[in-house]
């Protein structure tokens, strides 16, 4: 036995080392399942705080009061005359009605606190109607109003710090308690918010604005970025020599696709608003900016696609006397067209959420109204996300986590799209 | 007629010139008995270039010049001492007056000398619409003309088409250099500028950043406020808490999905995570400021840490989870990549699994892994609503992840968004700062391109 191994068989050193590497073995598996769930949650929390925070921003609180249209308020001199209507003080009414449902309000801090009761946009709800059917006047009539923004969250429950529940808050609870006793409030769908611009109010903002100059940013980022991305890609991969400037173009793209998104916005503040004297703030600047973003995105998609297809595709068109120009345009370019539109979608949804290099060019400005060319002041949907964060008003906060279930839908749709058109007619040659 | 119209207009000729050529191509071959050299179409295609495109290089022309030279014609009609010693701001200044008269959207008191120009401003553009529309015209007509007098059938119409398209291709392929030139040109312009107005030794090492200071009159140019080390040291602190979190995770990630998950999990897990850089980063920015960084706030106080609300941790977390999925997708694509005779080997050498993974699978994607984590650390340098939503502003030079600290990318967007004097130093500073950007993640990409272009060699 002395010529043995001093410490014994081999097959005992690894039977002993066995248990201890299987344990690694275990840990190491456990800690890559790890890993992904820690990122799965991370996904999930996102998701959950997000939707648990702007669900409510969808709906809005309206109160019914008994409105007497009294015609000493809106039309003193009882001509009806359309000026005088337009210019009457409609608060009066809806602060009157209020007041008859509470009639234990009299102190001057509670006073006020009712006086503020009401969104401000219930006067023009008011007049609106008796403009539209002025026998209103002298009239008394049950009317959904909405409420104040402050009011809209504490019926919705999204107030509920200490800090948050001062003396005025509070007179609103008790309030909104006897309204949902008498069934005078409820929360009905928040209209406005996908039909306004941006507001200064809570309560009247929305996102159509953002929306409309989204839609407007973008036609000019495909419009632009689909044609000359499809046509350096086919160049590149079909057409273009092996040498030294091809090289030169082909680090340029895979550089600009990693170039930070902020440097494309002060090469669109220097070159296209400071030089080329373009509008500020407008889509047009904006979708050329985009533009040159997307571009690398398509053209890397691009070229990968038409490497996919076969070259006894190229040499089929060619051997029966296409010219090479036909044989790529007739031929290769409608077989990987599928792959260059997914690639393409995929580029247009990454510059739909884009939004620092749009701060740089000034489509961060507070727009009002709905853009209506590519060269009007707009703003985009995640700016305005961006905005809306920046808003101290704690209403906004719900909006701007709606505003972003929004971009997600939407970029969800496109990347569900892009998915569909991958498995539709994706071809394995 | 408006330069829309006129666009449309000129498209619409070339549609009609097409079919109508290549109608007459084709009766011409059948007519005349002989075999045209190309297809009808092309014929039809030739014709429509010749009309589309003399019309429409006039109209880019006027597009680029015709602006500059209006408002000189209308200055010129003001009188000179309004001109004469004013600054390029002023002057601009006029101009803005003189368009916005012209356009009647003036508001207040006009003042007679501008209205003069302005007057003379509505006459000129007028003219040179008329200008351009009888041109243009004339261009596209005379184009087509010439080129409909050409078809006959031995002419070469497709090998005349299909050069206008290689070298529409090639112009194409060029853009992206241009890109390039421009993003240099212009960031180093304005950076230039800014040098003659701050030393570039203070610039880079100076160790205070307070652009606000430096608004005073009396210290333009001449304070020690544009020292850029601060933000260098926040962005790097934030980028490097970003990828302590990103690295880990993301490459376990992409071990366990290649090397471990079975078909059918990797193929709703791998899309799960590629979720992650799918979402918005202004999406990310009000997720930390609105959840994480509160949340570690309270955690902090629970264990007597004082945690600033902006703090470079809140957001490099963040900004960590917004990376994992480069990390991950790119170890992913390399770890795949290493040939399964490798994999073979260490197995028949009695290696388990884990073994074979850390011992010889890694370190034969190990060039690959490291090219995609210095793609991550180049996104995470340069990512901007996040640091612009979740960390501060003051440029504090500090290490400690719990505090506040600045951004490269964060001070480029205070200093450019909201009202800008385009000669103050500040805003320039603004230039100088992208300059530094674009040189580092230049540097970071050229170096993670080709370490990956090398690994890809070396296996296929």
């Amino acid at each position: 036995m002395s010529d043995q191994n001093p410490r014994g068989h081999t097959l005992d050193i690894v039977m002993a080392g066995l248990s201890k590497r299987r344990n690694a073995e275990k840990r190491f598996r456990f800690f890559g399942l790890a890993s992904i769930v820690v990122g799965l949650v991370f996904l999930l929390v996102l998701f959950i705080s997000i939707i648990g925070n702007g669900y409510s921003a969808f709906t809005y609180s309206n109160v019914a009061l008994d409105i007497t249209f009294d015609p000493a308020v809106i039309d003193p001199e009882g001509q009806r005359n359309p000026a005088a209507l337009a210019a009457a003080d409609y608060d009066t009414l809806w602060k009157a009605s209020l007041l008859k449902l509470f009639p234990q309000v009299t102190e001057r801090q509670e006073k006020r606190a009712l006086n503020a009761f009401m969104g401000f946009s219930a006067d023009k709800r008011l007049k609106d109607m008796v403009a539209e059917d002025p026998t209103l006047i002298g009239t008394t009539k049950t009317v959904w109003l909405p409420v104040d923004d402050t009011v809209d969250l504490l019926f919705k429950g999204k107030l509920g710090n200490e800090e948050e529940l001062n003396e005025r808050n509070q007179h609103y609870q008790h309030w909104i308690k006897t309204l949902k006793d008498q069934d005078r409030i409820h929360s009905s769908f928040n209209r406005e918010f996908f039909t306004n611009g941006d507001s200064r109010e809570p309560e009247a903002a929305g996102i159509w604005g953002a929306v409309v100059g989204s839609a407007f940013t973008l036609l000019i980022t495909i419009g632009l970025s689909l044609p000359i991305g499809i046509a350096a890609a086919i160049y590149l991969e079909e057409f273009a020599p092996r040498n030294r400037w091809t090289d030169l173009i082909e680090v340029n793209i895979n550089n600009l696709a990693a170039v930070p998104s902020i440097v494309f916005g002060l090469l669109g503040l220097a070159v296209f608003i400071n030089f080329f004297g373009l509008p500020r703030s407008s889509p047009l600047v904006g979708g050329l900016v985009l533009t040159l973003m997307t571009l690398p995105v398509i053209i890397i998609a691009g070229r990968s696609a038409l490497k996919s297809v076969p070259p006894s595709v190229r040499e089929a068109a060619l051997g029966i006397g296409a010219s090479p120009v036909q044989m790529v345009f007739d031929h290769v370019l409608p077989l990987a067209l599928p792959g260059i539109l997914t690639g393409a979608i995929i580029g247009t949804a990454r510059a739909l959420g884009e939004s620092a290099p749009l701060l740089m060019i000034g489509m961060v400005a507070f727009i009002v109204d709905i853009p209506k060319t590519f060269t009007s002041a707009a703003t985009v949907l995640p700016v305005q996300i961006y905005l809306w964060a920046d808003s101290p008003e704690r209403a906004f906060n719900e909006r701007t986590s709606a505003a972003i279930m929004v971009l997600l839908a939407f970029l969800i749709l496109m990347n569900g799209f892009a998915v569909y058109l991958r498995r539709r007619y994706e071809r394995r040659w | 007629m408006e330069k829309s119209t006129l666009f449309l207009l000129i498209l619409l000729a070339s549609t009609l010139a097409y079919l109508r050529n290549t109608w007459r191509a084709r009766t011409l071959a059948e007519t005349s008995g002989q075999k045209l050299h190309s297809l009808p179409g092309f014929y039809g295609y030739y014709t429509a270039l010749w009309c589309a495109l003399p019309g429409l290089l006039l109209l880019l022309l006027w597009l680029l010049g015709e602006g500059s030279l209006l408002t000189t014609g209308a200055l010129a009609r003001l009188p000179q001492s309004l001109l004469d010693g004013a600054a390029p701001e002023q002057i601009q200044l006029l101009v803005n007056d003189i368009k916005s008269v012209a356009q009647g959207s003036f508001e207040g008191q006009i003042d007679p000398a501008i209205q003069v120009a302005a007057d003379r401003f509505s006459e000129l553009t007028l003219w040179s619409r008329i200008l351009l529309t009888v041109l243009s015209m004339t261009a596209s007509l005379s184009g087509l003309l010439f080129a409909q007098s050409r078809i006959n059938t031995d002419f070469r119409a497709r090998n005349q088409v299909e050069t206008v398209v290689r070298i529409f291709l090639i112009g194409c392929a060029l853009t992206a250099i241009f890109t390039t030139i421009g993003i240099v040109l212009s960031v180093l312009i304005e950076s230039i500028r800014f040098f003659n107005m701050v030393p570039i030794t203070d610039f880079l090492f100076g160790l205070k950043w307070s652009p606000q200071i430096a608004m005073r009159a009396d210290q333009a140019g001449s304070s020690g406020a544009f020292g850029v080390i601060p933000l260098l040291t926040g962005t790097l602190l934030i980028s490097m808490v970003a990828l302590l979190v990103a690295v880990p995770i993301g490459l376990l990630a992409a071990i366990y999905l290649s090397e471990y998950a079975s078909p059918n999990f990797r193929a709703i897990a791998k899309p799960l995570i590629e979720i992650l850089a799918g979402i918005p980063t202004v999406v990310y920015g009000f997720f930390a400021a609105l959840v994480v960084a509160p949340f570690l706030r309270n955690m902090g106080a629970e264990i007597g840490l004082e945690i600033s609300s902006e703090s470079a941790l809140a957001a490099g977390l963040v900004m960590g989870i917004m990376i994992i999925p480069f990390v991950s997708s790119l170890s992913d694509d390399f770890i795949n990549a290493v040939p399964q005779s490798l994999r073979d080997g260490a197995y028949a050498l009695g290696a388990t699994q884990s073994e074979t993974i850390r011992q010889v699978v890694i370190p034969a994607a190990l060039p690959g892994i490291v090219g995609g984590i210095l793609l991550a650390a180049s996104r995470a340098i340069g990512e901007t609503m996040i640091v612009v939503m979740a960390a501060g502003l003051s440029a504090n030079l500090t290490l400690n992840p719990l505090a506040a600290v600045t951004t490269v990318t964060t001070q480029i967007v205070t200093l450019l968004v909201g009202d800008q004097e385009f000669d103050s130093p500040k805003t320039l500073a603004a230039f100088a700062l992208g300059l530094i950007l674009f040189i580092l993640t230049l540097c970071l990409n050229i170096m993670a391109l080709r370490i990956v272009r090398k690994y890809r060699e070396q296996y296929e």
